[in-house]
């Protein structure tokens, strides 16, 4: 993997608290970090914090998924900051709005499949072209569990990380053959902005064990990941439940 | 604005416990936000929960969890001075500098505080009779006061607001940021130096002896011990190890082994803490430190012996425990004896007791330490234990001693109001930081800091 090669690693979405802590492992075994988001002055100082505690070089990048007339020059950004080769890249952003809101303003429903699905595709696709080509590096993207079932309580964010989950299986079919890897990764339940204070949540991962078990599976060139990864099974028994069945409870 | 969490929650002392509205911040703009638009209108800051008593705790109120607030802004290699945000923890601060020959210039036993927490108690480590408290290597802070200002505070900017703010218990605004000046070390090693007294006379007798010559200097009591025994100690003397004298087996100057960190994953029942077992420790304690010349031990075991079990307050079982710290004048020892000898004819079980001689006080309003002895101590938490910590109170306010706020869970109002003769700068000055009292604890209130709530039926 491209660790500490002094390739730099982009991390689209970095001001959330499961992004930096990836960030942290990468820039603790010496990779050069870009991070890429909406709000870059806190992203700025994510920065700052990464280099002052693993002295390795970071940019920033203005990034916003929500903005789809500048997404097409993504990559192009990030190799005018970079110093060198990209090595790699993970998608960590997502939007979830309350599931009712979502149903009832279509716009916000919109905004779940443009920021999940439709920029993921439109960024990615750059980034494989560019690792294709040099037959080196790795793609991971953060989907989610809510992806594998549809459920009645958040089938619209379900369905955009659905859709991201199909999207990242079919690359890695493309990418195999140059040997770059894809890591799908759903997280369960993290301890994060989007579920602070959220009832209902149990057995939930802090940012730095995420953090650890992300960059974990991205170096093991894994396919899928649960994290924490008992959630496999968790999820391996709800997307056994008959439909029929299914389509009654209340979940 | 973001969300807000009702937990119920409590000091390191697990008493008392208080539903709170928690709100956690991720990053400046939330912390912004949350103070401008309507946000809560009661609120305390709350690091990592470490301070024992009641003071980051908001019964009814908020608090404003400042743990997700812990990046590093800077840092001058030269001069080894970090920048950092508030919620950065000292374990932080070591695992980044430490490596790089720099280490806090004052540490409390745990390393699980954050920054802006160990300004907010004006902490103070087992180096205060030499180097004073954490404040005095704080070069400046950024406070967030209630009216939404941001706010630089040193001995020279703004120096009522630093002054009120270190040791001011949270209760002048949120600590956003602080410069801090480390200190330089050539190992992450200390050479200890025990030397056993068999009471307490022997053992101020040898603190006054030894202080200067040392940088650290603590004393492990053994508060079961009694009559002639009395103050049985072991005396802990250290000095960061340098660089000549680390022995090649250590394999470099800043390896440390990693140890198994137990956990401690229910709370014991209150029987295992009985006045037998507690003999035992300390008996066992003392049986096990025959003085000794220069033993080599790395800063985690010097500094931080407890934190190698996570959570160790649940050994108090679920009634919890209080912390009883209290500092005597020098010429007051006598005080000091009596404290000692209250606690030894009560068989109020606890671990070791912790002795040390402390400098000169800082200019902090409400900071603890000040020029004298302190003693330190855990006491298991029953309904009875509030009567005899009033009455130690008592003594400890007879000899011109002072409680400490990042422990105290009992005392009386007009106890603490004699305690520390600068209550009411501090109040003047936090009415100017705070004009609409919005910052509030558990603890401010019962020690009537701050007005009682207008609905509280008390």
């Amino acid at each position: 993997m491209s660790n500490a090669n002094g390739q730099s690693i982009v991390i689209l979405g970095a001001t959330s608290s499961v992004a930096r802590a990836l960030a942290h492992e990468f820039a603790r075994r010496g990779s050069p970090l870009i991070f890429a988001a909406r709000d870059t002055d806190d992203a700025a100082v994510i920065a700052v914090d990464t280099e002052v505690r693993f002295g390795v070089p970071t940019q920033v990048v203005r990034f916003d998924a929500d903005r789809m007339e500048n997404l097409p020059r993504t990559l192009e950004r990030c190799l005018e900051v970079a110093d060198g080769d990209i090595g790699g890249v993970v998608l960590c952003y997502g939007y979830m709005d309350e599931q009712k809101k979502a149903q009832a303003d279509p716009d916000i429903a919109e905004r779940t499949m443009n920021i999940n699905l439709t920029s993921a595709v439109i960024v990615l696709e750059q980034f494989a072209a560019y690792f294709a080509d040099r037959k080196a590096g790795f793609i991971a993207a953060l989907s989610s569990v809510a992806g594998d079932r549809g459920r009645q309580s958040n089938y619209l964010y379900g369905a955009s990380k659905a859709g991201l989950t199909a999207y990242l299986q079919g690359l890695r079919n493309r990418m195999a053959p140059c040997g770059v890897p894809v890591t799908t990764i759903k997280p369960g339940f993290m301890d994060t902005k989007m579920t602070f204070g959220l009832p209902g949540l149990f057995l939930v991962a802090s940012p730095e064990q995420a953090g650890q078990a992300i960059h974990y599976a991205i170096v093991r060139k894994k396919d899928v990941v649960y994290v924490p990864w008992f959630w496999r099974y968790i999820m391996l028994i709800i997307r056994h439940v008959p439909e029929k069945i299914f389509k009654r409870m209340k979940m | 604005m973001i969300q807000s969490a009702k937990q119920r929650i409590s000091g390191w002392g697990r008493c008392p416990v208080e539903e709170c509205a928690v709100f956690r911040p991720e990053k400046r703009r939330d912390l912004e936000e949350l103070l401008s638009e309507g946000g809560p209108t009661e609120y305390i800051a709350r690091g990592l929960g470490r301070s024992y008593g009641d003071a980051a705790i908001n019964g009814g109120g908020s608090v404003i969890s400042m743990v997700r607030l812990n990046r590093m802004l800077g840092w001058d290699a030269e001069r080894g001075i970090v920048e950092c945000e508030g919620g950065v923890s000292l374990e932080e601060l070591i695992d980044t500098f430490l490596p790089r020959g720099w280490f806090l210039p004052v540490t409390p036993g745990t390393k699980f505080v954050t920054v802006g927490g160990a300004i907010a108690h004006d902490v103070h480590g087992k180096n205060h009779h030499g180097e004073g408290s954490f404040s005095k290597y704080v070069l400046d802070l950024e406070l967030v006061t209630p009216t939404g200002d941001v706010m630089t505070c040193s001995p020279e900017r703004n120096p009522d607001a630093f002054w009120a703010t270190v040791g001011g218990a949270g209760l002048t605004g949120l600590i956003l940021s602080a410069r801090i000046q480390l200190h330089p070390v050539e190992t992450a090693y200390v050479r200890v130096d025990y030397h056993r007294c068999e009471n307490i006379d022997t053992v101020l007798a040898a603190i006054r002896e030894t202080d200067q010559q040392y940088k650290y200097s603590v004393a492990w009591v053994d508060c079961l011990a009694k009559g002639k025994n009395l103050g049985r100690s072991v005396l802990m003397l250290g000095e960061h190890l340098p660089l000549k004298d680390l022995p090649l087996s250590i394999g470099g100057p800043y390896k440390v082994k990693r140890k198994l960190q137990p956990n401690v994953p229910i709370d014991f029942p209150s029987l295992m803490l009985n006045p037998l077992s507690i003999w035992a420790f300390n008996t066992m304690f003392y049986a096990v430190h025959p003085s000794a010349q220069g033993k080599i031990i790395d800063y985690n075991t010097y500094f931080y012996p407890l934190d190698a079990i996570h959570n160790w307050n649940r050994i108090y079982g679920k009634r919890g425990f209080t912390q009883y710290q209290a500092t005597f004048p020098l010429d007051a020892t006598e005080g000091l004896v009596q404290l000692l000898e209250k606690l030894s004819k009560s068989s109020r079980a606890s671990f070791l007791a912790v002795l040390k001689r402390m400098g000169p006080a800082s200019r902090g309003l409400l900071s603890y330490p000040f020029e004298g002895y302190t003693l330190t101590l855990d006491i298991p938490m029953k309904a009875s234990l509030i009567p005899f910590l009033h009455e130690c109170d008592e003594l400890v306010l007879k000899y011109g001693g002072r409680l400490y706020l990042a422990k105290d869970v009992s005392t009386k109002p007009e106890v603490f109001a004699a305690m520390y003769p600068l209550l009411n700068v501090f109040k003047e000055v936090k009415g100017k930081l705070d004009p609409e009292g919005r910052l509030s604890s558990d603890l401010a209130r019962r020690l009537r800091i701050v007005d009682p709530r207008k609905t509280d039926a008390s």
